[in-house]
C-alpha cells in the first residue's frame, strides 16, 4: 500500500515534532472548535468520489459530467499560495497512513528555488493487505487523480508528476494511462495545461510488486531504477528526492480529493469529522462482514456504525465479533469492547493504541484463529522486508519463527514477553516504518490476546509434554 | 551510468563534505572553503563545536567518544543500515543513527544512556541471531569487529530458543576468484564491500539479491570480482564473510609480528604492514598514509608476498666448467666478482640497476663502479636525455603529488593506463571524478579506467598539436579553462624513438598551462614512472637506459635487473655478467656469478616513490639461506689498494697529542727525555 509504510505515528517523526504544535494551533485560517457531535452518514451530495463503484463512464466524458476538470484553469490561476492555503484550511491529512498535514507538506516545496526542477510523486503502490481504496480511484475515477496531480503540481511548482503504480494493478494502470492520454489530447495537461500557461507532465511508472516500494524513499529509488530500498532521512525528499531534486510524495487519495477541496472550499471539507481529523475518507471493510465494501464516509464515524450501515454488519451479529484491524494490516488489532465505541479517525484510534492507517478495516469474527491470522501477517512482513537494515531483516524473520510456534502452542509462556521485547527492539530502530508495521500487529496480539496464547501453550504442554522452548530457555 | 552516479549521489551529497574534510586538511591544495559558523552540540554533556553538516558520530569522535558501528566507514558513502550506531538524542522519541544524522544546534546526544545501550544490545542480538558460532574456525577471529563489539555491547546471555527448532540461516558461498574466500553465512549485510566496489574500485560487480532475511551479498551471477583493488574488501569486511584465500587458516593475528614497511611493486610506494611468524612473511596489509595509499592497497602488492618464498636465490652461484651455475661459498663468489671487476678496463665496465633496487645499494654500486674508473651506471628504464634531461628533478617526478591529484579539475593522461600502472593513483583520479567536477581525457589506447573519460585519440601527434596550440579539439578548451590541470605522462612512452619529442611537447604543454595558472604553487607536469627504483636511481645520478654500451661491455653488474633489457645476445661473447638480486629470474639466468641479495621485506632500505618521497622499509624477516643485504654485498667488493698506517708509532708521539699536552711543560720534558734517550747508547 501506498503509505502505510510512510506512516510514523504523529509525533514520532522528528521533523513533525518541531512543527507539531503549529498543526494544532494555527492550521489554516479556520480555528477548529468541536461543535459537531454526530459524524456520518455522509450525504450523497457531499461525496467526492461519485464513481467509486464504476457504474458510470470513467473516461474523460463521464468525468466531465461528474464535474471533474471544472474551472481547473481558474484554480491554477489563483496560484500557489491560494491552493496551499485552501488545503491548510481543509485540514486534510495524508491518506497514506502517516496522516501528515497535506497543506504543510506542500508548503515545504515552496522554498526559494536553487535551479533544480521539482517533482510530484504519487504513491499508487497500494500493497498493504486489506487496503483497496486507491485502485477504485484509479480504475473508476482516474481523472480525479490526474486533475489532482495538476493542482498539487501547481501548488508546489513541480514540473512533472510520476505516478508509481503497483505492478499487479494492470487494469488500473491501463485505465490511468488512457485517462492521461485523454487529458493530454484535451490539453488539460502537458504544455500550457488547461490554458493556464503552466506546463505539466504526468508519467505512469509501474512497479514490480514489492510492498516496500510503497515507502516514499524506496519508491523514489525504484523510479530511479534502483532496488527499492528506503533511503536514510534526513535528507527528506523535499530537499533531495527523485533524481536528487525536491520531491513530494503523496498518496493517491490525498491527491484525488484536492481538486474538490479547491472547488468546494477548504472549510467545506473541514466541516466533516472532528477537528484535526477533518474530511471524508474512503473506508475499506473486509473480512467477516456480510457485504464487504469500499465506501466514502465522514471521518470520525463510529466504527460500529460504519460496519453496520455499509458492510451489513459482522457475520453472526456484533456479538460474534472477535477483533478488528482498523487501518490496514500494519496497525495493531483492537478487540470487540474497544471496537464498540471507537471512532474512525486519527486521534481516536491513537488513543485506542492503534492507528487509522489507511482506514482498511479487517473484521475478524469469533471463528478466526487470531494467532494464525497475525502470524500470517508477520509472514507477509518477513517476506516484504527489504533486508537493508538489521532489526527488520533479522528481527521480523525471528518473530515469524516464534509466532508460528505460538500458533501451535509449542513455546514457553516466557517467550511471550520475549516476543514483546523483540517487537520493541524492532520498532523505531529501523530506517523506514516497515519494521514498525511488522512489530505492531504482534504487539496488538499480545496486548489483547495474551490469555489465548497462554491457553494454547498449556494445551500443547498437556498434549505433548513441555515444549522444547520451555526446557531450554 | 557513471554520469548518473556522479551528480546525485544523494547520500554523499548531504554528508560528504565533513567526512572527507579530515584527510583533506593535511593537504596543501585542499579547497579553501570559507568555514561556516560552527554549531555547539553536546556529547554526553561535553560541549563540542563542529561545522554544520558533521554527523553525530564524527562529532562524538572529536571528543573521544567512539560509537560502535559496522556499516559506517569514513571513506565510503553512508549506508546507515546496520543500526549499531543508534544513540539517544534528547527530544527525539526514537534513537537516531549517529553515522547519518547531521548535528543540529544544541543537540544533546547521549551515547551511554539506557535507551542507547538497549538499542545497541538489541541490534547486536539480531546480528548474532543468524551469525554462525564458528569463531574457532573463522579466519577473522581476533580481528573481528563483531566479536569485539559483542563483547563490549552485547548481552551476556542468549535467548535464541529457535536454534533448537529451525536453526540459523545458511547461505551458499560464492566463488569470487582466487583472492577472496567467501563464507556468506557469516555476512551481516553491512554492504561495505558493495560500496567499496562501486565507489572506490569502480566495478559494479557486487550487489545484493533477494529481500529480507533472504538477502544475499554477491556478484549476481557467479563470476570473479574483477578488480585490481579487490583485496581491500577483506579489510573492510567487519566479520569473517570475506577473508583472504591465500591466507586462509594460516595464522591467528595474536601469533604474528607486524612490521611497518613500504611496498615496491608499483611506483607509488604504498605503506604496508608486513605480518610475519617464525621468519616467514604471512601476509601484507595496507598501512594508512593519507598522502599515498589512504588505507587501500592494490592486489599485487597485497597478495604477491608468497612469491617471496619461491624462486629465491639462497646461495652464491658461479658457472662451472660446463657453464652450469653451481653453488659456491661467498668468499669464492666475491673474489671472482672482485677479480673480474678489477681486471676489466674501466670503459667496458657497466652496472645496470633493476626495478626494485634500493637507494643504499644504488649508491654503493655507483661508488664501486666509479672507484674502478667507470661512469657507466644506468637503469633499465629509459628516459630521454635531450634538453635538460634529468638535470631537473621535476622532469621525471609526479610533481602534483598523489594526494593532490584529487584536487585537480582536469586530468590529461598521455600514454598511460593508470589503472594498472598505479592503481591507487587511479582511485585518486576516480575520486576526483566522482566527487568533484573533474573531467579526464586520455591520449593513448582506449582502456577501461573505471570512469568516463574523453578519448582524444591514440596518436602521439595529438600531443604536439596540443603543445603548439594548433589543435582545435575540445580538450584544448577544457585544459585552458582548468584552474588545476594535471598532465600525466606514462614513462613507458619515453622508450621509443619518439619519446624525447613526446616528453618535450608534454613539457611545453604543461609549461604553457602552468604560466596561465593563478595558483602558482600548483604543478601541472607529471611523469608516472613504472618502477619503485627509478626515481631514486635518477636522483643518485644513474643514467636512464643501457644504450649502446652493452655491445662493448666486458663486465656487466646487474643489480636486480630482471626486465630483460640485458640479454646474452646483446653482449659480447666473453662478457662476464655478475647478477645480484633476490630472485632467480631473467637476470640470474644469464649470469656467470650470482650474488644472492635481500628482498624488500628483508632489509632496511630507502625507496623513493614516483612523487619523489623517500621512505624506508624495515626488515621483517631475515633473508633466506646465505642471502645478504645488498649494500653490504657491494661494499665488500670495493678494491683495497692503500697501506695501513698508525699515527702513534713510538713513545714521543704519545706524549703530545692535543692542546693541553702540547702546553704542558712536563710533557715537553718527557718528549725531550725520550729523544735524548734515543740518542743515548744504552
Amino acid at each position: 500500500m501506498a503509505g502505510a509504510l510512510t506512516r510514523v505515528i504523529q509525533g514520532s517523526k522528528t521533523h513533525l515534532g518541531i512543527v507539531g504544535p503549529l498543526v494544532n494551533i494555527n492550521n489554516g485560517s479556520v480555528r477548529f472548535q468541536q461543535t459537531k457531535t454526530k459524524f456520518g452518514p455522509l450525504a450523497d451530495s457531499d461525496r467526492i468520489f461519485t464513481n467509486l463503484y464504476g457504474r458510470h463512464d470513467w473516461r474523460l466524458k463521464g468525468a466531465l459530467k461528474r464535474g471533474d476538470w471544472f474551472k481547473t484553469k481558474e484554480i491554477l490561476l489563483k496560484g500557489t499560495d491560494w491552493i496551499v492555503n485552501e488545503l491548510k484550511t481543509s485540514g486534510l491529512r495524508g491518506r497514506g497512513g502517516a496522516g501528515f498535514p497535506t497543506g504543510m507538506k506542500w508548503s515545504f516545496m515552496n522554498k526559494p528555488s536553487d535551479g533544480r526542477p521539482k517533482y510530484l510523486v504519487v504513491n499508487a503502490d497500494e500493497g498493504e493487505p486489506g487496503t483497496c481504496k486507491d485502485r477504485e480511484i484509479m480504475r473508476h475515477d482516474p481523472h480525479k487523480l490526474i486533475e489532482g496531480c495538476l493542482i498539487a503540481g501547481r501548488a508546489m511548482g513541480a514540473q512533472a508528476a510520476y505516478i508509481y503504480i503497483r505492478g499487479e494493478f494492470y487494469n488500473e494502470a491501463s485505465n490511468l494511462q488512457v485517462a492521461i492520454a485523454e487529458a493530454y489530447q484535451a490539453g488539460l495537461i502537458g504544455r500550457n495545461a488547461c490554458g493556464s500557461g503552466y506546463d505539466f507532465d504526468v508519467f505512469v511508472h509501474r512497479g514490480a510488486g514489492a510492498y516496500i516500494c510503497g515507502e516514499e524513499t524506496a519508491l523514489i529509488e525504484s523510479i530511479e531504477g534502483k532496488q527499492g530500498k528506503p533511503r536514510l532521512k534526513p535528507p527528506f525528499p523535499a530537499d533531495v528526492g527523485l533524481f536528487g531534486c525536491p520531491t513530494t510524495v503523496n498518496n493517491v487519495e490525498t491527491i484525488a480529493v484536492s481538486p474538490t477541496i479547491c472547488r468546494r472550499g477548504g472549510s467545506w471539507f473541514a466541516s466533516f469529522g472532528r477537528p484535526r481529523n477533518s474530511g471524508t475518507k474512503l473506508f475499506n471493510i473486509s473480512g467477516h462482514v456480510n457485504t464487504p465494501c469500499t465506501v466514502e464516509e465522514e471521518m470520525s464515524i463510529p466504527l460500529r456504525e460504519l460496519i453496520e450501515r455499509h458492510a451489513g454488519g459482522v457475520t453472526g451479529g456484533w456479538d460474534n465479533l472477535l477483533a478488528i484491524i482498523p487501518g490496514g494490516s500494519s496497525t495493531p488489532l483492537i478487540p470487540k469492547d474497544v471496537c464498540s465505541n471507537v471512532m474512525m479517525d486519527f486521534d481516536a484510534l491513537v488513543a485506542a493504541q492503534t492507528s487509522l492507517g489507511t482506514a482498511a478495516i479487517i473484521v475478524m469474527d469469533s471463528s478466526t484463529d487470531i494467532v494464525k491470522a497475525i502470524a500470517r501477517l508477520i509472514m507477509f512482513y518477513k517476506h516484504e522486508s527489504c533486508g537493508q537494515c538489521t532489526p527488520c531483516r533479522e528481527g521480523v524473520s525471528w518473530m515469524n519463527k516464534i509466532i508460528y510456534r505460538f500458533v501451535d502452542g509449542n513455546a514457553s509462556p516466557k517467550e511471550i514477553d520475549m516476543l514483546w521485547e523483540i517487537s520493541k527492539q524492532i520498532e523505531g530502530h529501523t530506517i523506514c516504518a516497515l519494521g514498525d508495521g511488522a512489530a505492531w500487529p504482534v504487539q496488538g496480539l499480545i496486548r489483547h490476546f495474551r490469555p489465548e496464547l497462554e491457553r494454547r501453550m498449556a494445551a500443547y504442554a498437556a498434549c505433548h509434554g513441555p515444549s522444547k522452548a520451555e526446557r531450554l530457555y | 551510468m557513471q554520469r548518473m552516479l556522479r551528480q546525485p549521489l544523494t547520500r554523499a551529497l548531504a554528508l560528504s563534505s565533513p567526512s572527507r574534510a579530515a584527510p583533506l586538511a593535511a593537504r596543501r591544495y585542499a579547497e579553501v572553503v570559507p568555514q561556516p559558523d560552527k554549531v555547539e552540540v553536546f556529547i554526553d554533556d561535553k560541549p563540542v563545536y563542529v561545522p554544520p553538516g558533521t554527523t553525530v558520530l564524527q562529532a562524538a569522535a572529536q571528543v573521544g567518544v567512539e560509537i560502535p558501528r559496522f556499516c559506517y566507514h569514513e571513506r565510503l558513502a553512508v549506508a546507515g543500515n546496520c543500526r549499531m550506531c543508534l544513540v539517544e538524542v534528547e527530544k527525539s522519541p526514537k534513537p537516531v543513527a549517529a553515522c547519518a544524522m547531521p548535528v543540529m544546534k544544541g543537540m544533546r546526544v547521549k551515547t551511554n544512556s539506557d535507551l542507547t545501550r538497549k538499542a545497541r544490545e538489541g541490534v547486536m542480538e539480531f546480528l548474532l541471531v543468524n551469525h554462525p558460532l564458528d569463531c574457532p574456525i573463522c579466519d577473522q577471529g581476533g580481528e573481528c569487529d563483531l566479536q569485539d563489539q559483542s563483547m563490549a555491547f552485547g548481552s551476556d546471555k542468549s535467548r535464541f530458543t529457535d536454534i533448537h527448532f529451525s536453526g540459523k540461516r545458511a547461505v551458499e558461498d560464492k566463488d569470487v576468484g582466487p583472492l577472496i574466500k567467501t563464507i556468506m553465512t557469516r555476512c551481516i549485510h553491512c554492504t561495505r564491500c558493495i560500496r567499496f566496489a562501486s565507489e572506490v574500485a569502480g566495478v559494479d560487480d557486487l550487489g545484493t539479491t533477494g529481500r529480507g532475511t533472504d538477502m544475499q551479498v554477491g556478484t549476481y551471477v557467479e563470476k570473479m570480482f574483477l578488480s585490481e583493488l579487490s583485496g581491500n574488501i577483506i579489510d573492510l569486511c567487519p566479520v569473517g564473510a570475506l577473508t583472504s584465500k591465500p591466507y586462509s587458516f594460516v595464522a591467528r593475528p595474536w601469533e604474528t609480528r607486524r612490521i611497518d614497511s613500504v611496498d615496491v611493486l608499483d611506483p607509488l610506494g604504498s605503506n604496508i604492514v608486513v605480518t610475519t611468524r617464525t621468519n616467514e612473511v604471512l601476509r601484507i596489509l595496507p598501512r594508512t598514509n593519507e598522502e599515498i595509499n589512504e588505507e587501500w592497497l592494490s592486489d599485487k602488492s597485497r597478495f604477491a608476498c608468497d612469491g617471496l618464498k619461491r624462486q629465491r636465490l639462497v646461495t652464491p652461484l658461479m658457472t662451472d666448467s660446463r657453464g652450469n651455475l653451481t653453488p659456491v661459498e661467498w668468499e669464492d663468489a666475491i673474489v671472482a666478482a672482485a677479480r673480474a671487476l678489477r681486471d676489466c678496463p674501466p670503459d667496458k665496465l657497466l652496472a645496470v640497476a633493476g626495478d626494485m633496487a634500493d637507494a643504499e645499494s644504488l649508491v654503493a654500486l655507483k661508488d664501486l663502479v666509479n672507484r674502478l674508473g667507470s661512469e657507466l651506471v644506468c637503469t633499465e628504464q629509459y628516459f630521454p636525455l635531450e634538453g635538460s634531461g634529468i638535470d631537473l628533478r621535476s622532469t621525471y617526478l609526479l610533481n602534483t603529488g598523489i594526494a593532490n591529484v584529487e584536487e585537480a579539475d582536469f586530468v590529461l593522461l598521455i600514454g598511460t593506463n593508470v589503472r594498472f600502472e598505479a592503481p591507487l593513483l587511479n582511485t585518486r583520479i576516480r575520486k576526483a571524478f566522482m566527487h568533484k567536477e573533474t573531467d579526464v581525457a586520455l591520449i593513448g589506447p582506449q582502456v577501461d579506467l573505471t570512469y568516463d573519460y574523453m578519448h582524444v585519440g591514440d596518436s602521439a601527434s595529438i600531443v604536439k598539436d596540443l603543445a603548439s596550440g594548433t589543435s582545435s579539439h575540445e580538450v584544448v578548451r577544457k585544459l585552458e579553462q582548468a584552474k588545476r590541470p594535471v598532465v600525466i605522462l606514462g614513462a613507458d612512452q619515453l622508450k621509443t624513438s619518439e619519446g624525447a619529442a613526446l616528453l618535450a611537447y608534454t613539457q611545453e604543454l604543461a609549461l604553457r598551462l602552468q604560466d596561465k595558472l593563478q595558483d602558482k604553487e600548483w604543478k601541472v607536469l607529471n611523469v608516472l614512472q613504472r618502477t619503485a627504483s627509478q626515481v631514486a636511481a635518477l636522483d643518485i645520478g644513474y643514467k636512464p637506459g643501457v644504450g649502446a654500451h652493452l655491445s662493448n661491455a666486458k663486465v656487466v653488474y646487474l643489480l636486480g635487473a630482471d626486465s630483460g633489457v640485458v640479454t646474452r645476445d646483446s653482449l659480447p661473447k666473453d662478457a662476464v655478467v655478475i647478477y645480484q638480486g633476490h630472485h632467480g629470474d631473467v637476470g640470474a639466468s644469464i649470469a656467470d656469478v650470482v650474488l644472492p641479495g635481500a628482498a624488500y621485506t628483508e632489509k632496511r632500505a630507502t625507496y623513493v616513490n614516483a612523487e619523489g618521497r623517500a621512505q624506508q622499509t624495515l626488515p621483517a624477516v631475515t633473508a633466506p639461506g646465505k642471502a645478504r643485504e645488498d649494500w653490504k654485498i657491494i661494499s665488500v667488493q670495493k678494491p683495497m689498494s692503500g697501506k695501513l698506517d698508525v699515527q702513534l708509532k713510538s713513545l714521543e708521539d704519545y706524549f703530545m697529542t692535543d692542546a693541553i699536552s702540547r702546553a704542558s711543560p712536563t710533557m715537553a720534558k718527557c718528549v725531550q727525555a725520550v729523544l735524548k734517550q734515543k740518542q743515548a747508547t744504552y
